[in-house]
């Protein structure tokens, strides 16, 4: 009568996620060398301490190759260079993550509320083409540009290169997103669940929150993960222009443009930060890749 | 397909009138104006004099129209007068550089040439070498030169452009001494010793540039290739026992190439605008350098020009791209 059948318990989704995502080399290869970034950024730090230096003992051991005392040698100041490529990179690191953030925040926003509301869809849509119209790299050193010392007056040039920064990348770099999740947001609103919700009266907000924004995850997470690496990109575009980070509180990008003087004497630092750079956009440009089949449940059953 | 092209056209106005008000707000009222560069030594009455021939103390919308219409009225007038000799825009105000004191267009003019055999030659390059990688690995897709091609896309695409331009550098122009490592604008082609010159010069920022382009470029060859590959219009074609070549290379190829000449006609501005990069590290005189010069300089009637020249051409060639899609694909239907 009841016959057991020996079913495998089901798999759970992450699972499954993480089995399909296994499958590209390249995702776990991008994985593998992000990680070993992350930590050399964030935890090199507490293993590798640059000794501090007085003016006159720092500038005996300037433009040094690499040795045991300075594994990555020292810059035309004699600072040393593993211990500027670690805080630039949690620099740039911080600064691709967190423009990344605003731009997914502005974009999910702005494509739900097109999608869902039709009265804004044509307004919203106009804007986002705007946007793309626009020419960003210029019009981002012009800002940095033109604010960047009065936002330094008002929270010191560190910070204030920082906010200035994420903030103009992110702001310009919703576009995309919005527009993938405006087209999401169309289909996933024609779906029965949704109209089942709209006819047990759930409000928009609601239906927005728990039905819709769960769906459309998937998407924005493949648009963040390439995200991070344009928005790494674009900071390191500024800075190779002197018009990004201070040198003081370098980025990668910083680095370079640094070395860019030195490049026939010393071309291995211009090597380091543009290899760091590069290694971290392809890596995440790779993850990217291997999420957006993992992601799909489509391509998962195969 | 005209009506659409007409609806655009005139969508394609408040659009740009948009931008020009953004990019004219935007640079007018941050605080690096001219005023704030004028020292304080100079007394009031002088200062309201600099003012005045800087043409910045009338109120920002009069600014803004008086800007516009020069960009769009006295400017295309002038062009006029300097192509026929005619005298239509005699004594009318041009907008003029505050580095140079000269008016902006010749300016842009002058470094145009420079940005268009180089930068374009580049694109030119990168398509050249995008289209048949792209072919080749969806022909054989999975096989040794496909895995290797798409892994050439993905680092081209993922390198920017001025980490291979300094290797580049580094390698070809200080190690082996292949090729000088700035550009010489004022070199003339004259003869073949020149025109060699000319090449060599042109060699690495051509190289750094068309290879950033041909990564992108194949991807989406390849992808469209892949698409059209499993059509049933492919194995009918087989089936009718024509030749491999004329399978792949006509049907399969025509029908491919429509996607990706949209995207070829959407890269375009950035021959423009995104070769800021490289005209800077290679010393190339051209227009982003001129964007730079001009931003590090102050010089606001400039960048706003460029930067609204720039939107100009994002604008126009979206809407070539589109129109282009409309006309190569029967299917498509905006109407």
């Amino acid at each position: 009568m009841t016959e057991t059948t020996n079913l495998d318990k089901p798999e759970s989704q992450v699972a499954a996620i993480w089995r399909q995502f296994r499958e590209h080399k390249g995702a776990v290869f991008g994985l593998a060398v992000l990680g070993f970034l992350v930590v050399f950024v964030l935890i090199g730090p507490l293993l590798w301490q640059a000794e501090t230096l007085k003016v006159s003992e720092a500038l005996k051991v300037k433009n040094q190759g690499p040795s045991l005392r300075f594994p990555l040698g020292t810059d035309q100041l004699g600072r040393d260079m593993l211990d500027r490529m670690m805080s630039a990179g949690q620099v740039s690191l911080a600064v691709g993550f967190i423009a990344m953030m605003i731009a997914i925040f502005f974009g999910t926003f702005i494509g739900i509320l097109a999608g869902y509301f039709k009265r804004l869809d044509g307004p919203l849509m106009r804007l986002t083409d705007m946007f793309l119209a626009l020419p960003l790299i210029p019009l981002l050193l012009v800002m940095v540009m033109l604010f960047r010392d009065r936002i330094a007056k008002v929270v010191g040039p560190e910070m204030g290169a920082f906010i200035l920064i994420v903030f103009a990348i992110g702001l310009t770099s919703w576009m995309h997103a919005a527009r993938i999740v405006r087209g999401e947001v169309l289909a996933l609103k024609e779906r029965e669940y949704v109209l089942a919700a709209r006819s047990i009266g759930a409000p928009p907000r609601r239906i927005i929150l728990r039905h819709i924004l769960p769906n459309v995850i998937s998407p924005v997470m493949v648009a963040a993960t390439l995200g991070i690496a344009e928005a790494i990109i674009t900071e390191s575009v500024l800075s190779f222009l002197g018009l990004g980070f201070p040198p003081d509180f370098p980025t990668w990008g910083r680095l370079l443009f640094d070395g860019l003087q030195y490049m026939q004497l010393y071309p291995e630092r211009v090597i380091w930060p543009g290899l760091a750079i590069s290694l971290t956009v392809l890596s995440v440009n790779y993850i990217g890749d291997g999420l957006r089949d993992a992601l799909d449940p489509k391509a998962r059953g195969r | 397909m005209l009506t659409y092209t007409l609806r655009r056209l005139l969508l394609a106005i408040p659009t740009l009138l948009l931008i020009s008000l953004v990019i004219f707000l935007l640079v007018d009222l941050a605080p690096g104006s001219p005023a704030s560069e004028i020292p304080l030594t100079v007394p009031p009455e002088v200062r309201q004099k600099i003012l005045e021939s800087l043409g910045v103390n009338q109120p920002i919308f009069v600014r803004y129209f008086l800007w516009l219409k020069q960009f769009f009225y006295v400017e295309p007038l002038n062009g006029i007068d300097a192509l026929f000799g005619s005298h239509l825009a005699e004594g009318m105000q041009r907008i003029i550089s505050y580095q140079t004191r000269s008016p902006v267009f010749p300016l842009i003019g002058e470094r145009l040439p420079q940005t268009l055999t180089v930068i374009g030659t580049a694109y030119v390059v990168g398509v050249l070498i995008a289209l048949p990688i792209g072919i080749y690995s969806a022909y054989r897709q999975y096989s040794l030169f496909d895995q290797f091609g798409t892994m050439f896309a993905m680092i081209g695409f993922s390198v920017p452009t001025f980490f291979t331009g300094t290797v580049f550098i580094i390698v070809f122009g200080v190690w082996l001494g292949w090729f000088p490592t700035k550009y010489d604008t004022t070199l003339s082609v004259t003869d073949w010793d020149s025109f060699v010159k000319q090449i060599r010069q042109m060699a690495m920022p051509v190289m750094v540039l068309g290879l950033a382009n041909a990564a992108a470029i194949s991807r989406y060859m390849r992808s469209s290739m892949l698409e059209n590959m499993k059509q049933d219009y492919v194995r009918t074609a087989r089936a009718k026992g024509m030749s491999e070549r004329t399978v792949v290379l006509k049907h399969v190829l025509r029908n491919s190439m429509i996607p990706v000449v949209t995207i070829i006609a959407l890269g375009i501005p950035s021959i423009f605008g995104g070769a800021i990069i490289t005209e800077n590290l290679f010393g190339v005189n051209g227009i982003g350098a001129a964007l730079i010069g001009a931003i590090r300089g102050n010089d606001l009637p400039m960048v706003q020009t460029l930067a609204f020249i720039f939107a100009i051409l994002i604008v126009t060639f979206n809407l070539i791209a589109d129109v282009l899609y409309g006309l190569l694909d029967p299917r498509i239907r905006y109407d």
